[in-house]
């Protein structure tokens, strides 16, 4: 393990608590006035509680305030969550929905600087300085992941390399050739790297790599003992969501105990799911953000269904950031496979509009080596039956299709016999996970 | 023009065997059957002595089951008879999605089950061809 070297902006990341309690005061004050005005989701959910701007005077006033759900997002899409005109957004990123309706996310060019300052921060936590070369394997495009490092990368005057995901005889050759220093992935994809690497005969210890910032994904301690001791490096865990801002929500530090929320721009609290009463210091409970300062597509007590713990006590590498427990699992049955984020709800919602398609349907997960697969198994109905193999293999032809260009991610569909699946009374079993992607609690 | 039952059959050891199980224990004989597979799942298609029945028992099992209509041919049972029909067929563009043979004690030629998109235009093209076609009484009673 590493020392902590590197602190990118000392004055933010290290402030006094008082001093930042007062900024995140100030800050709170500001983004509620603002939404109460911009936002008519906001101004209605306020309203509705008889809440005014005026009557958030302290930080303790933040648990009065409404929470913001997926639900909101999926009946606001696309932009009604915006607080800005669209002249000032200048990016839009988006990741799956609930609903079949992806979460959009806009930023203004002071989100996008805000974004690249935290990621910044996530970077320096794992020692990242000018001198580094930034191989980034996440994707770039809709998804928040590759533009999302990057721009952090570039903030610090690393050298990036913008590789995005897969390829990976040509990651293994850019690491090699290039000298890269730092990278950029899913757990699962570093992982399967460090595979290739071994498979190729190359010593990871003459490869320049330090460090991997890994994320998009949950992962164990034990996948990271797996990580570090196959590549020689020091893996770091990175947290983040679309809704709040992408990745840059908060970073390990080389301490390696606990993620740094980047709390002048992100106030985490954890809540009970089911009372939505916030917990006592210390304990379990699902993860909820409010953005301080975002302007675009700013959040009030955003519900993650994430679950984790904030910890108490200040860090060894100086930061006075407060630190949240690695997520350890989700209050709903939202999966992440590969990256993706993936609902049940979704697959069905694509199911039901395929005519003579049963929607009884089962979500299996699992990992074959490093790489999760997806397989959905769905009933063949008699009416979609057909006696020919043609027919059939049309059939599950097209369901793939719809679904891969809903989910984003490629699909292994199985046609089963009708009442495979089981019916259980009240919620049916529809997902079988067979990875172990959290710690246990 | 006769009557073909055709279940499908998830790639899982027994499914064949519980089918054929469920035709057997309702009193049905299987006149004529052949099973086509992928690596996910198979097609059992079979001629039987009562396709209604067939049809309520698979389903009461809880198979998916569908009866299709096919062509029954007769074609001599001697090298190159298959041949023949087949090249007749070929020559006015009818196109054979699959077939299976078998013969039969009761008869000196072999059976032929044929599915084509027009049945009604085989049948036609094969009589005239000299070649017998069977109904469904005929089929059942093999």
């Amino acid at each position: 393990m590493s020392k902590q070297e590197v602190i990118w902006n000392k004055e933010c990341e290290c402030m006094g608590l008082e001093k930042k309690k007062e900024l995140q005061l100030e800050r709170l004050k500001a983004l509620v006035a603002r939404i109460y005005v911009n936002v008519p989701l906001y101004n209605k959910k306020m309203k509705d509680i008889g809440m005014e701007p005026g009557d958030v005077k302290e930080l303790g006033d933040l648990a009065k305030l409404p929470f913001t759900t997926k639900e909101d997002l999926a009946a606001n899409y696309p932009f009604g969550m915006f607080a800005v005109p669209m002249d000032d957004v200048i990016r839009i990123h988006s990741s799956s929905g609930t609903t079949g309706k992806p979460k959009v996310a806009g930023y203004t060019r002071n989100d996008i600087d805000t974004w690249a300052e935290v990621m910044a921060r996530t970077l320096g936590c794992g020692n990242t300085t000018n001198k580094d070369v930034v191989q980034n394997a996440y994707g770039y495009g809709l998804f928040t992941g590759g533009l999302g490092a990057h721009y952090g990368a570039e903030k610090i005057g690393a050298a990036v390399v913008p590789i995005s995901g897969g390829n990976t005889a040509r990651q293994v050759l850019v690491m090699q050739d290039f000298g890269s220093t730092k990278l950029c992935s899913t757990p699962s994809y570093c992982l399967r790297l460090g595979e290739v690497l071994l498979e190729q005969g190359i010593d990871p210890a003459d490869l320049k790599l330090n460090t991997a910032f890994l994320g998009a994904e949950p992962w164990t301690r034990e996948l990271r003992e797996q990580i570090e001791e196959k590549l020689k490096i020091d893996a770091i865990d990175i947290y983040g969501l679309t809704e709040v801002i992408g990745p840059g929500v908060s970073s390990e530090c080389m301490v390696k105990n606990g993620l740094h929320v980047f709390d002048d721009h992100f106030l985490p609290e954890i809540i009970d799911p089911v009372t939505e009463k916030p917990v006592a210091d210390g304990e379990m409970g699902e993860l909820v953000f409010t953005t301080l300062t975002k302007e675009a597509f700013p959040v009030l007590r955003y519900r993650t269904r994430d679950i984790s713990k904030l910890i108490p006590g200040e860090c060894e590498c100086g930061r006075t950031h407060v630190r949240m427990q690695r997520v350890t699992g989700r209050t709903d049955d939202m999966l992440i496979v590969r990256g993706v984020n993936v609902y049940p709800s979704q697959i069905e919602s694509v199911l039901v509009k395929i005519p003579d398609v049963e929607p009884h349907y089962q979500i299996v997960v699992d990992r074959k080596g490093t790489m999760d697969t997806l397989e959905i198994w769905v009933e063949v109905s008699e009416k979609a039956f057909s006696d020919e193999i043609r027919g059939l293999e049309k059939l599950e032809k097209g369901i793939r299709a719809v679904l891969e260009s809903s989910l984003l991610i490629s699909v292994n569909l199985k046609l089963v016999e009708p009442k495979t699946i089981q019916r259980s009374e009240g919620k049916a079993k529809r997902i079988v996970d067979k990875r172990s992607v959290y710690d246990k609690a | 023009m006769v009557k073909q039952i055709s279940v499908f059959l998830e790639n899982k050891s027994g499914r064949l065997a519980e089918a054929t199980e469920a035709i057997g224990e309702s009193g049905v004989n299987i006149r004529a059957l052949s099973v086509a597979d992928t690596s996910d799942f198979g097609i059992l298609r079979c001629i039987v002595s009562d396709t209604e029945k067939t049809l309520k028992v698979l389903k009461e099992r809880g198979f998916t089951a569908s009866a299709t209509e096919v062509v029954a041919a007769e074609v001599p049972d001697s090298p190159g008879g298959l041949a023949g029909m087949l090249q007749m067929l070929q020559e006015n563009g009818i196109n054979v999605e699959y077939l299976y043979a078998f013969v039969t004690k009761s008869r000196d030629n072999a059976v032929v089950i044929l599915r084509v998109e027009n049945n009604e235009g085989a049948i036609a093209l094969l009589e005239k061809g000299g070649i017998k076609t069977l109904s469904e009484e005929e089929a059942n009673n093999l």
